[in-house]
């Protein structure tokens, strides 16, 4: 395991920083000379998990590889909030080409680096879970079948949210979208449909294959950390609260990849070469309904008439990540 | 023109666009008051010291507790501790335990022979103490460090008051006692012994004193009408303590009863153990719930072998037997007879009834008030006769050695204002840090740390002391468990989880500041704050 956490010293590694910490034991995040990959002045909403994510996520990137990074960014919030003609929020070389091709675009970067015998150039691509799981699937796919040397990062925030809250593919089930409304015996994303990208980019035994939230900065970095240390293929599917689309207030981002992680319904663990290697324990477990309450997007399961049968489906998922990777072995982590 | 196809305009930054502008509500990093400080009678900033012990910086931690405290080696044994009761870290496990890391660091200080800081002026102004107990001792440490010539007179032949004649030596030992009153008398606060102060106005005039402080205690015991015999012996609590600190131990015999439900009744009962006595029981009219002593030291009493009857008051007391009555509380929880009588045998009876004031030094002072036994004193302190203050148990409070040294700080700094003829005015209180501000999720799990408790056969014995201290591991492991409760640990959280890179790091020790050009008052730096030390505020617009 790659990431060892400080068991005591008070907050131990569950905050950013940790005066108590020796400076080498603290987090990339909580440097006062990091680089701040995403600068200020971007136009993400308040409380943006996107754009916290994307700077946890970039910076942890650029600190492993020495400040010599290129991005290769899909379409989608992402892209639009950092990047409105003729600003940039990005403080590392960054392209942006179509919604579906930023795999294959940043492919074509690791090649041309290879060409030029730019070893210590390393390339990552994004997008979020629209540009990842829906649009930019084919050329994902065909990257991870190359074992192309790209560290690949998805934002997931279960829709399209930039356009107005369209379902995606990583839509969970019962959330209602502007394309999934809440009507109807199966209110919200039905039931059985999606993609857990994750598992199918194990399934492609590429080296590396990890999830991660917002909530556990520590073991974010130390999983980025990680794939950075790899060459070939590599994949970070990390959870992003969206409180436009989720119905969330703005201050409650952190707090939903809390419980999401903590009600089991998002498993955070790492993989190599198709095999899990890591898992992230639930500290406290907690029943779906904390997780599904705050967010409007479920609002309807909680009307007059609770729709206990669905919010018990939504259960029997987390108890089954919960039993099928191990969250709740070991006791607290 | 050296642009591709198309582009018109050179690349920006986006810091041109001040997103600041959003903002309807804004975080402001604020220090809450912990509860922890907000019930500590003596004012100690628990929270601030405990900081310092975290990063093993004991030195500093002492100065920071010295500031409001000069006893923390006594406070670490006999405070009760109320800031325990407040912890906010009941609500996560259980209480940080501040009274055994006071003890360290107070015994830490007596080890490396830390002394206080000497004032840098001198004012010119003489204030007569008078009695040299907690509460006296803590005003000239006060006055002392606020530049004026301090001189304390003391009744007794040692200084400490109560401390040393009322507090057994099981609870306080007598060495740290006089280590932490010889740092006090460092300062230059001259200590007079033997110096009982009939009349406070002549000895004021006489010694040239411009202020004085009274702190004289409570030291005659309370009597009750007990018909007895000749050859039963009845004596008051508070002698049998005192005579302990003399030559001739007190003779109670093989069966010692005891009256009353107060401390002062549980001391005696357990000195009485260790001097020998077979059986020690306290008699007591009420239940275990309703008693006024502190429970773990009922604990420690009972494990030690002390006797209680519950319930009962003595009726007569006659040669080697007293004669008590079972009492029934009525549905106000008053103690009502029952008229069902046993006996007891006793060879002695110890009356621990509370005490009295011994008032006779303010004998023809004008404008002063006294009521049930005790001396009125205004908020700042002082009585009704100008430039004299009082404190400690002659005054209407709760009894206790941490209240009086509060009395005594409260005290010194009123004198101090008076003195240069300016009213002194405390700064005003923050805002409690309640549970509910806080973000409990990013503590670790931490178990309380259990002090050493001396074995049960020397505690029934000898007078060595019942509760052991801390070592430097697990006094910082300690400390580490407190919260911070509402003031700013540097944790870096709000610098971490800002979407818009709008908190800006000022380094070790300077804590944050906000980038309001950008910050959009999302608040999530409010809500993962772990200690309640930032808040949300409307923008003015």
């Amino acid at each position: 395991m790659s990431f060892q956490p400080v068991k005591f010293y008070q907050t131990g590694t569950f905050t950013v920083g940790n005066r108590l910490l020796a400076p080498e034991e603290r987090s990339v995040q909580s440097s006062p000379r990091r680089f701040n990959s995403l600068n200020s002045g971007h136009r993400a909403c308040q409380g943006c998990g996107e754009a916290l994510g994307a700077r946890y996520a970039i910076d942890a990137a650029m600190e492993a590889a020495h400040g010599q990074l290129i991005a290769a960014n899909a379409t989608g919030c992402l892209e639009v909030f950092s990047t409105p003609y003729p600003e940039t929020s990005w403080q590392i070389p960054w392209v942006h080409s179509l919604f579906g091709n930023a795999a294959a675009v940043a492919t074509g970067v690791a090649a041309a680096l290879k060409v030029k015998g730019r070893k210590e150039v390393r390339v990552v691509a994004q997008g979020g879970d629209g540009g990842t799981t829906d649009i930019g699937f084919g050329c994902l796919s065909g990257m991870f079948e190359r074992n192309d040397d790209v560290l690949y990062i998805c934002y997931d925030n279960g829709g399209y949210m930039n356009t107005g809250v369209q379902r995606s593919s990583a839509t969970p089930p019962a959330a209602r979208t502007a394309t999934t409304m809440a009507v109807g015996d199966e209110p919200g994303n039905p039931f059985g449909q999606g993609k857990f990208v994750p598992a199918i980019a194990m399934a492609h035994d590429i080296p590396y294959v990890a999830t991660a939230t917002v909530a556990d900065l520590r073991d974010l970095e130390a999983k980025v950390g990680r794939a950075m240390e790899i060459h070939g293929a590599r994949y970070i599917h990390i959870l992003v609260p969206c409180p436009l689309g989720w119905g969330t207030a703005s201050n409650e981002t952190i707090k939903m990849a809390r419980l999401a992680k903590e009600t089991g319904i998002f498993p955070v663990f790492a993989a190599e070469n198709g095999v899990v290697t890591e898992v992230l324990k639930i500290r406290h477990r907690l029943p779906v309904e904390e997780y599904l309450k705050p967010q409007k997007r479920y609002a309807h399961l909680f009307g007059k008439q609770p729709r206990v049968d669905v919010i018990a489906r939504l259960q029997a998922l987390a108890d089954r990540n919960i039993k099928k990777y191990g969250l709740l072995d070991g006791g607290a982590n | 023109m050296d642009k591709p196809f198309a582009i018109t305009l050179d690349p920006g930054s986006s810091l041109a666009n001040h997103t600041g502008s959003w903002r309807t509500v804004k975080p402001v990093y604020v220090d809450r008051l912990p509860p922890c400080n907000a019930t500590c009678p003596a004012g100690e900033n628990i929270q601030g010291w405990l900081f310092h012990a975290e990063s093993g910086d004991y030195e500093k931690a002492w100065r920071v507790l010295t500031e409001n405290n000069p006893l923390p080696a006594i406070m670490g044994r006999v405070c009760y501790h109320p800031c325990e009761g407040a912890c906010n870290r009941q609500h996560v496990d259980a209480a940080v335990g501040i009274n055994s890391v006071e003890r360290f660091l107070g015994d830490e200080a007596i080890k490396r022979g830390w002394k206080f800081e000497k004032p840098a002026a001198k004012s010119g102004k003489r204030v007569l103490v008078v009695g040299a107990g907690p509460s006296g001792l803590s005003a000239a440490y006060h006055l002392a460090r606020l530049g004026h010539a301090v001189e304390i007179h003391e009744a007794g032949p040692f200084a400490g008051g109560m401390m040393r004649f009322g507090i057994p030596k099981y609870r306080l030992p007598r060495e740290v006692l006089e280590a932490e009153v010889a740092r006090i008398l460092e300062l230059g606060v001259v200590l007079k012994l033997d110096a009982k102060v009939a009349d406070i106005r002549a000895t004021m005039t006489a010694g040239g004193f411009d202020a004085a402080f009274l702190a004289v205690g409570a030291h005659i015991g309370k009597r009750a009408y007990i018909p007895a015999g000749d050859a039963t012996k009845i004596v008051d609590a508070v002698s049998v303590l005192r005579s302990m600190e003399g030559e001739d131990k007190p003779l109670l015999g093989r069966r010692v009863v005891i009256y009353g439900g107060g401390n002062t009744a549980i001391d005696v009962a357990r000195t009485a153990k260790r001097l020998g006595a077979e059986e020690s029981i306290i008699v007591y009219r009420r239940t275990r719930e309703k008693m006024p002593a502190h429970d773990f030291e009922v604990e420690e009493a009972l494990q030690e072998g002390v006797m209680v009857k519950w319930l009962s008051t003595i009726k007569q007391a006659g040669e080697g037997e007293i004669t008590i009555e079972k009492m029934a509380l009525d549905e106000k929880g008053f103690p009502q007879p029952t008229g069902e009588f046993e006996t007891l045998a006793a060879d002695s009876v110890v009356l621990a009834l509370g005490q009295d004031v011994d008032l006779s030094l303010l004998d023809g002072v004008p404008g002063l008030e006294i009521k049930d036994g005790v001396v009125q004193v205004a908020p700042n302190m002082m009585t009704g006769h100008a430039g004299i203050f009082a404190g400690g148990d002659m005054v209407p409070s709760e009894r206790t050695v941490t209240v009086a040294v509060g009395h005594g700080k409260k005290a010194a700094r009123h004198i101090d204002g008076w003195l240069r003829g300016e009213a002194y005015a405390p700064a005003p209180k923050h805002e409690l840090a309640g549970i509910e501000k806080l973000n409990p999720w990013y503590y670790s799990e931490a178990p309380h740390t259990v002090r050493p408790t001396l074995d049960i056969i020397r505690r029934q014995s000898t007078f060595d002391e019942v509760q052991g201290g801390l070592d430097e591991s697990n006094a910082q492991f300690e400390a580490r468990r407190c919260l911070s409760c509402g003031n700013c640990f540097e944790c870096d959280n709000c610098y971490g989880v800002c979407p818009d890179n709008a908190v800006i790091k000022l380094g070790p020790g300077k804590r944050f500041a906000f980038n309001y050009d950008y910050c959009k008052g999302c608040g999530v730096c409010v809500a993962e704050c772990p200690c309640g030390a930032i808040k949300m505020v409307p923008e003015e617009i």
